[in-house]
Order: C-alpha cells, then structure tokens, then sequence
C-alpha cells in the first residue's frame, strides 16, 4: 500500500507540475465546450439539448489529450524500467496510473462541468445529472485509455494512433453520458446512469489486467 | 547485509527481430561475484542484462537466482531481488534530486537514507535543483545514488561508467565494492575496465 501511493502521488505531482498537462485538460474541455455556443447561437432550447453530448466529447477528447503522459515519459527516460522492478506487480502499477490519471483529469473535469452546464442553459437537475455521470464515466475514459497509451508506447508519435484504438471503445461511455442529460432534460425514463455506472465498473475492473500485458509487451520490445 | 543470493545461467540465447544475438551463454555468480561483460556494440549486453532483470524472454535457456534457501524462476519474482541502472537514467526533468529519491525509496519500501545517498555520490548541494539542470555525469550519479536507496541484492548496471568523470569513475568501481563485500551480486556491462577483481564475459563472436 506504501508502495501504491507512494507512485499514485508522483505521478499525481508530476501531472499538476509545468508541462504535466492535468491544467492543460481543463482548460481544452473549457476552450472547446465554449466555442460550441458562440458557433450554433443563442439557442437556449437548442443548446441545452445539445449541450449532453458536447460536454462529454469534450471530456473525452480532453483527456485523451493527456494520454500519453501516462507511459510515455516514464518509459522514454527509463522510469518505468526501475518502476516495473518495484515491489509492485505491474498490474498494481497500472491501477496507480489509472487513478493518478483521474485525479488529475477525470476529477477537475467532473469539477469545472456545472460552470459549464450553465452556459449551456442546462436547468439544474440536468446539470446534477451531467456531473454525476462525468463522475461515473471519467474513470472509464482513463481505464481505457491506459490500454491505448500502453499499446502505443513503443511506436514514435503515438499520440495520433492513441485515438483511433482508444475511441471506438469510449463510445458507449459517451452514448450513455449524454444519454442520461438528454433524459433528465426531456423527463423520460432514464436507465442511461446505470448503463454507464456498469460499464465504467467494467472497465476499472477489466484494464489493469490488459494494460499490464500491454506494457510487459513494450518493456520486453 | 544483503539476502546471500547466487545467480545461475544455462544455455541462454537471445534472439532479437529474428536475429541471433548470442548463443550458449552460462555463467554462475555466488555473494561477492561481480561479472563484467563485455562486447562490441551489438553483441547482446543490454539485452542479456535485460533478460536477467525478467524484461525479456530468452529463446533458449535458463536463469534461475536463489535466494536464501528459494529458487526464483519467476520473471516478476526475479524483479524483486534486481537493482537496476539502465543507460537511459531515469532522472525526469520536472523532479529535483531528492524528490526522485525520496519517491523511489517510498515505492521500494527501501530504509536507506536518501541523504546519505546523495551525499556519498556527491550532489549533496544539488538535492534541490530540478533535474533538468543536471549535467549527463551528475544524471549518472543520481542513477548510482538510486541504485544505493533501492537496496537490491543483485545489482544489473548498464554501462554504469559512461559520462562519468575519473572521480565518478572510481565511485562507481568503489560502490560495486562495498556491495559485493555486502555480500551482493553484480552484473556490469561495459566498454571500460572497472577496476576491480571480476569475472568476465565476452559476448559478440559472429554467430554463423
């Protein structure tokens, strides 16, 4: 357990340091669900019917943005070769950078969400919604995208070949997260919250096992 | 004092993209054992340095350490017995000295003191600088410092001399010494003479 925090709070210092990119994840989720109104007008019904699923894509892109930080620096400057060698098993290890990845973008995002529900027009129930479901979803989104950034660590440039692996399988977080803000808004039955609550389950549960192959794969390469 | 280990290596063949590295290497160290090996540039010695550390699969062969009484086959249970220093240092630019150490020691569950560690290889006065500002040599002698506060019994070094300067030399030669007078194991790749007693592997004769 030592051990486990002791990496969970290095790599969270590292990320919230100059050039670790957690800020730089807010700040494209803010830049990015701004444009959005300016582009499509002041449409208040509109926006707010909209504003679901542009919220969580921009949430997605954004923290695919800091993907690549979760490996990539450690095994270029041969951090994760003394780390692997540590007391913990790498499946232990991904578990670490698979929460360490959250605090530092899952949470913020979650964080900043309700400012911008309001500039979406959103009423307040939704806003709750949309928050509790960026909450429930963003752990997902970091699962499974340590797969990606796992599998990619090898290759040069694998932040542009990071999305196409790891979008694909992102999108039921997406459909259901926007699902369940179009529901509340629309007062229809919504089953969307615990749809997405087990599939983020799912995918917390399932990864480090696949993102420890991943990685054992790229150390042996 | 180290857990008394002896390290032992049959047959062992390396094949990398197809190619055949090396072939039939064995070699057995018991406490106190330092092995230098040796080679032209792409004879295999990172690759049989990172094949005994469990990174990567021979294609032949066998690595078997003991411990105590215990025989460790194991990859991911050989992982906890190494102590490693690759050519890539591991000193992240954002972080200062003593953070990298303190961090290390944490997730090692190590009891050296990181000061003393500091001090012995000689960045005491810069255990607060950010590690962006340290020169290739003081990188190298933050890995050596790194490789004293991981407590590892059978320590893998990867060309451990390079960048360093004559005193940092010596320091290397003189901290795989304790270690072995600690009863630890070490096996060193490298193009320079270490400067003590050791036995030697010579990998590289064109395999046909």
């Amino acid at each position: 357990m030592m051990s486990f925090m002791a990496l969970v709070s290095r790599d969270v210092r590292l990320a919230v340091r100059a050039g670790g990119g957690a800020a730089l994840a807010v700040a494209f989720f803010a830049a990015a669900a701004t444009l959005v109104p300016l582009g499509v007008g002041a449409d208040l019904w509109l926006l707010a019917q909209i504003a679901g699923g542009v919220l969580w894509v921009a949430a997605v892109l954004a923290a695919l943005l800091s993907l690549d930080r979760l490996f990539q620096a450690d095994f270029d400057d041969g951090s994760l070769d003394i780390i692997a060698l540590s007391p913990l098993s790498l499946e232990t290890i991904s578990v670490a950078k698979i929460l360490s990845h959250w605090l530092t973008t899952g949470v913020p995002l979650t964080l900043v969400s309700p400012l911008l529900g309001v500039l979406f027009g959103l009423p307040a129930k939704a806003i709750a919604v949309l928050s509790l479901s960026l909450l429930m979803g963003t752990p997902a989104i970091s699962a499974i995208g340590a797969i990606g950034a796992g599998l990619t660590l090898a290759i040069r440039r694998g932040g542009l070949i990071l999305p196409l692996v790891v979008l694909p399988l992102l999108a039921p977080a997406v459909i259901f997260g926007a699902g369940s803000v179009l529901a509340t808004l629309n007062t229809m039955p919504g089953g969307a919250l615990a749809l997405l609550a087990a599939y983020s389950l799912a995918a917390v549960l399932l990864a480090p096992f696949a993102v420890a192959a991943a990685v054992r794969l790229n150390l042996g390469g | 004092m180290q857990t008394p280990v002896t390290i032992e290596v049959q047959g062992l063949a390396c094949t990398r993209g197809e190619r055949l590295v090396f072939a039939d290497v064995a070699f057995q160290l018991a406490k106190g054992g330092v092995l230098a090996v040796e080679g032209p540039n792409g004879a295999g010695k990172t690759s049989l340095l990172r094949i005994l550390a469990g990174f990567i699969e021979p294609s032949a062969g066998s690595v078997c350490l003991v411990s105590g009484h215990e025989r460790v086959r194991e990859p991911e249970e050989r992982a906890k017995l190494v102590g490693w220093l690759g050519h890539a240092d591991a000193a992240r630019s954002q972080l200062t000295p003593l953070e990298l150490l303190r961090d290390f020691s944490a997730l090692y569950r190590s009891a050296v003191d990181v000061r003393a560690a500091l001090d012995r290889v000689g960045l005491a006065t810069l255990a607060s600088l950010p590690c962006r500002y340290l020169s290739a040599g003081q990188k190298k002698r933050l890995a050596l410092a790194r490789l004293l506060v991981c407590n590892r019994s059978i320590w893998l070094l990867d060309e451990p001399l390079a960048a360093l300067d004559a005193r940092g030399k010596a320091l290397a030669s003189d901290l795989i010494q304790e270690h072995r007078a600690a009863g630890g194991i070490a096996v060193v790749a490298t193009h320079e003479s270490l400067n003590l007693e050791s036995f030697e592997l010579r990998l590289g004769g064109q395999i046909p």
